[in-house]
């Protein structure tokens, strides 16, 4: 199976890892993600306001891109998916949008949101299956218990992300059984690390990511996993004691034995 | 400037039933000398001025909780990015400019954040 | 050519404000056939009906047509009217000028139209109708009550008290439903158990009532006075004839591991279980989702000790036929499931409960004796937070629309309770709304305030993280204008409550309409609250929307005033407009066979005259006019035109088109 896919920005320079082993994992499990040519940065913000146009054209160039492949879109990062889904979901929805973003693009077909966009985890879950997956592991990591960090913009808004309960997800803490660790189920989970104020106001990011990590360690993590660069980034480095944080390719490779080195 | 607001955030703050469970659950609380049931009252009662005016406009985190957890789909995090942009389309009024950057970088900061905060904070 | 009489009808200014009532009656005056035209202010008046009475005996009107609001309102008044003054019912007409005409147009020359259009048509139709005589059905006197809650209860003692049998339905092992699992009952305090459990052996020992527990509705047919159902009653494994509910077996069964239902899962029960200790009827059951015998075939301890030879490991599912005048439902409410609200973290610790649940660990016949300990480690709780709205006053996609009503009042109680049993506990109850329109309810409210000192803070929680034993509550103060950080130690949650799930797949069965949360509908929201629209089927209780129990046991007994209403009649008179075959044009092909829901149509083999002084005998449809409810569902399914409904039949449904198209 062939995935169009959208590495963005960040998995080209800081969040290398996350590509890097998403990427691995994939030959492994037998998938091929294609990258679109020219592709261009999501703008790492949805942008909420109805008249936003300029800002959602190159969600959209990607995603028309993948239905002129006849493929459905895979992203890594949680910021592009979060904007390249809502988008889409804008474009499915909002006729107004729709049209203005037609008369931009100017596509040879128009676009109207036909393309499947899909979390890497999504792949993971409903194409691969966690059963199957866990079939593929040779290096389980048996015994490790792993806190999972969601954040935001993976599962908000529910309605509209459509991904897993937004008040209580599981796909995480599937994916670690998959892979033979333990998940430890922590109420700040889905709360906001602070990642966005990181720039502007550290003290604060500071305090939201100590809190996650609190809670984290009080339930027993030994390590987080996540699937944003911008929250590792900030659960890295704004934590005053904080926990070792891995992007959840990362563990994958490894289980799967493409990562040969030892945790 | 009322209207404004509503058209381009599409929220009808009238859907409020005042119960306040968004700013319940807003992880940004103490950093916002409005909170997000004030701005959906406020917005209601037209007094965008002031909003404009408060620098929570910009530490509102984004996360999407209190657009969630809304019994009634109100969607405050919408208005106050429709106030934010209301402010940051006037001239001038940028709040980061590419002279800030420099200061803010360090080593392991991801792209994803600076894009994110020029997306946020101008125009 | 009839003689026909238009009267349109002003309702104050619901009409007259957007139809020009003088015009429509003058223009009307003009159709023919019609003799008489007038408009009046309110036509369902003593003096409007009076003016339509002289109006038929002075033109010797042959049809009344009455321009007013839905027949759904007044057809019966106005047929009655004209009916005293020697017109059969059938030649009176409504024309809905209100809800289908004035109530939806802003415009005055608009409704004025299209009321002279709606008159046109029924104008029309008059001139085809033909008077009708309804006949009469016999009423089976005895009345079936679906579940045994305090309002199946109630409504099933007040109907056998005048001296119906009755029959209660009840899907558990024992009847008492919902307000079994309460301790005490607001606004005074009094023990649930206490009111309650005599209820339960007054209905059990009454001469007139039938107890069919641990049984479920499967089929109902026929109509109002003349119901047949099919009554599955579920394999329990224990004869019921035989089992003392002594509770031997339920103390020797080594199966020890099964989640107490009727504890909400706080304990565990065995496999073999008497609900509780006041439980009509006390008779054993077996879950076999949890019997070894039932499932490996080893065990057979409850039969070695059970000294009366009661249990019954063949027992299988057994089926009752039986007749019934009324229906009544009494399906009750539960609950709704958490799993959409978990910022509150109930499936993430046992300390975040439900108020049923609450219920329980306060109960003295509860998991704990009464004695309120935290489920996770059975510690006394210190500091309790309440929430209320918990999937209440929602938007769609968010939970239910409506108000649950009764969890602020209940929650008021649990607050009140903590603090007079315990006062070393803090007490917080997060409302949006306090809401206690009912006797003595806003006075213990403010009780629990002024006296108890519970702390109740206008604001929601947003979010309960549980960490280090202590649940960490994040909270709104609207009023203190500040986010709270609590750290409690036991969270609970006032759950919105929804219909039973049985209610929809009955409601199917008794053709009864539901709304779009599952409550049943009732025949007029504020005059027939107690009546579905489906005749002979009547509301008992929280299946037609939130209640306490005050007004459940109202409604109850008001459901059991129409019942026996309804029983107190030797015969019913029937729908006169029922289906009638053409046997000339029937082909005996059976569709309407299949489609009716009353089984009112059967086949007949006829000899008719064919040519040259042949006879063919033919397969031709007949209605039995006792049976058939005029739904017209036969009408529409016959494929060649044959059958025709009484009162509305294609021609003269036709002539209504015709005069709107005209």
């Amino acid at each position: 199976m062939t995935y169009s896919y959208f590495p963005g920005c960040t998995l080209r320079t800081k969040g290398k890892e996350l590509d890097q082993w998403g990427r691995a994992a994939a030959e492994v499990l037998g998938f091929a993600l294609e990258e679109p040519e020219n592709w261009q940065c999501c703008g790492a913000v949805y942008p909420m306001a109805k008249d936003e146009i300029a800002t959602r054209l190159s969600s959209v160039r990607v995603l028309a891109d993948a239905k002129a492949q006849g493929r459905e879109l895979v992203t890594l990062c949680s910021a592009c998916h979060h904007v390249i889904k809502r988008v889409n979901g804008d474009m499915q929805r909002d006729a107004d949008i729709c049209d203005k973003v037609n008369r931009y693009l100017k596509l040879d077909t128009p676009y109207a949101g036909e393309t499947n966009v899909l979390h890497y985890l999504e792949v993971l879950r409903d194409r691969i299956g966690f059963d199957a997956l866990k079939e593929k592991v040779v290096h389980p990591l048996t015994g490790v218990k792993i806190g999972a960090y969601y954040g935001c913009l993976l599962l908000r808004p529910g309605k509209e992300m459509g991904f897993d309960n937004p008040e209580n997800p599981r796909i995480l803490e599937d994916f670690i059984r998959a892979i033979g660790a333990e998940p430890v189920i922590y109420a700040r989970r889905n709360e906001c690390c602070g990642g966005y104020c990181t720039l502007e106001n550290k003290s604060y990011a500071t305090k939201q990511v100590d809190k996650i990590m609190d809670n984290a360690k009080a339930q027993g993590a030994q390590m987080l996993i996540t699937a944003c660069p911008l929250c590792m980034y900030n659960l890295k480095e704004n934590a005053t004691n904080g926990l070792d944080v891995k992007y959840f390719t990362e563990l994958l490779a490894q289980a799967l034995g493409v990562k040969e080195e030892a945790k | 400037m009322m209207e404004t607001i509503r058209r381009i955030s599409g929220v009808n703050p009238r859907k409020c039933m005042k119960c306040g469970k968004c700013t319940a659950s807003c992880p940004a609380y103490d950093e916002m000398e409005f909170h997000p049931h004030q701005f959906v009252d406020m917005v209601e009662t037209g007094r965008i001025e002031e909003l404009m005016q408060s620098k929570g406009i910009y530490t509102c985190l984004s996360c999407f909780a209190c657009v969630e957890r809304c019994p009634r789909s109100v969607e405050p995090a919408k208005l106050i990015e429709a106030v934010r942009l209301a402010v940051l389309r006037q001239q001038n009024e940028n709040h980061l400019t590419a002279n800030d950057i420099a200061e803010k970088l360090d080593p392991e900061l991801p792209q994803q954040a600076i894009t994110s905060a020029f997306r946020k904070y101008r125009k | 050519m009839q003689r026909i009489g238009v009267f349109v009808c002003w309702c104050g200014s619901n009409i007259a404000a957007t139809v020009d009532v003088e015009k429509v009656s003058q223009v009307l005056a003009q159709e023919p056939g019609v003799v008489f035209s007038t408009n009046y202010q309110y036509m369902c008046s003593q003096a409007g009906q009076e003016m339509i009475q002289e109006s038929i005996h002075k033109y010797q009107l042959t049809g009344v047509v009455i321009c007013s609001c839905s027949p759904r309102m007044h057809e019966a008044t106005f047929r009655k009217t004209c009916e005293k003054a020697g017109l059969n019912a059938h030649m009176v007409e409504i024309a809905n000028i209100r809800e289908q005409c004035s109530w939806i147009h802003k415009d005055m020359a608009t409704g004025t139209e299209k009321a002279v259009i709606l008159g046109r048509a029924a104008i029309a139709k008059v001139h085809l109708n033909a008077p009708l005589t309804a006949g009469q059905s016999p009423v089976k006197k005895r009345a079936l009550v679906i579940g045994g809650g305090i309002a199946g209860i109630q409504t099933a003692l007040d109907i056998a008290d005048a001296g119906f049998d009755v029959d209660i339905v009840e899907k558990q092992p024992t009847i008492g439903g919902k307000m079994t699992q309460i301790d005490k009952t607001f606004p005074t305090l009094d023990c649930a158990a206490c009111i309650l459990t005599p209820k339960m052996v007054d209905a059990a020992q009454h001469e007139k009532i039938h107890i069919y527990s641990y049984a479920e509705v499967e089929k109902v047919k026929g109509f109002v006075g003349n119901f047949q159902v099919t009554i599955k009653k579920k394999a329990r494994y224990v004869d019921e004839t035989k089992c003392t509910g002594c509770g031997l077996c339920t103390e020797k069964c080594p199966q020890k591991k099964v989640p107490n239902a009727f504890n909400l899962g706080l304990d565990n029960r065995r496999a073999i279980y008497i609900p509780f200790a006041q439980a009509v009827p006390k008779i054993a059951t077996i879950d076999a989702d949890y019997c070894t015998m039932l499932k490996s075939g080893k065990c057979g301890v409850c039969s070695k000790v059970c000294t009366a030879g009661a249990i019954d490991y063949k027992q299988t599912d057994t089926y009752i036929e039986e007749e019934y005048g009324a229906i009544v439902v009494a399906t009750g409410f539960n609950p709704i499931k958490l799993d959409k609200y978990d910022e509150f973290a109930y499936s993430q610790s046992p300390d975040v409960v439900t108020s049923l649940e609450f219920e329980r660990l306060m109960n003295a016949a509860g998991p704990t004796g009464g004695t309120l300990l935290r489920p996770s480690d059975g510690a006394h709780p210190h500091t309790i937070v309440f929430v209320q709205c918990v999937g209440s006053r929602c938007d769609d996609e968010k939970g239910k629309p409506y108000c649950s009503k009764i969890c602020c009042m209940y929650t008021a109680k649990h607050a009140m309770l903590c603090r007079e049993k315990y006062p070393d506990t803090d007490v917080y109850v997060f409302y949006i709304d306090v809401r206690t329109p009912g006797k003595n309810f806003d006075e213990f409210y403010r009780r629990a305030v002024e006296e108890y000192g519970v702390h109740y803070i206008k604001g929601m929680v947003g979010k309960v993280v549980p960490q280090d034993g202590k649940l960490k509550v994040q909270a709104s103060d609207l009023l203190g204008g500040s986010q709270l950080h609590i750290e409690a130690d036991m969270v609970v949650l006032a759950a919105a409550i929804e219909p039973d799930e049985t209610a929809r797949p009955l409601a199917t069965m008794l053709t009864a309409s539901m709304d779009t949360n599952d409550f049943f509908t009732e025949a007029h929201p504020k005059l027939r609250p107690v009546e579905s629209p489906t005749a002979g089927i009547f509301l008992s209780g929280a299946c037609q929307g939130p209640k306490d129990i005050p007004e459940t046991v109202a409604q109850a007994s008001a459901a059991a005033a129409k019942v026996i209403g309804l029983l107190c009649k030797d015969s019913l008179t029937c729908n006169p407009c029922t289906a009638q075959p053409d046997e000339l044009m029937c082909n005996g092909c059976s569709s309407c066979e299949k489609v009716c829901p009353y089984g009112a149509i059967t086949y007949a083999d006829k000899e008719f005259r064919g040519p040259n002084r042949t006879t063919l005998l033919r397969r031709v449809a007949q209605v039995n006019p006792a049976v058939c409810q005029g739904c017209g569902a036969c009408t529409v399914a016959c494929p060649s035109g044959a059958m025709d409904l009484k009162g509305f039949s294609n021609q003269q449904i036709m002539a209504e088109v015709d005069a709107i198209c005209r």
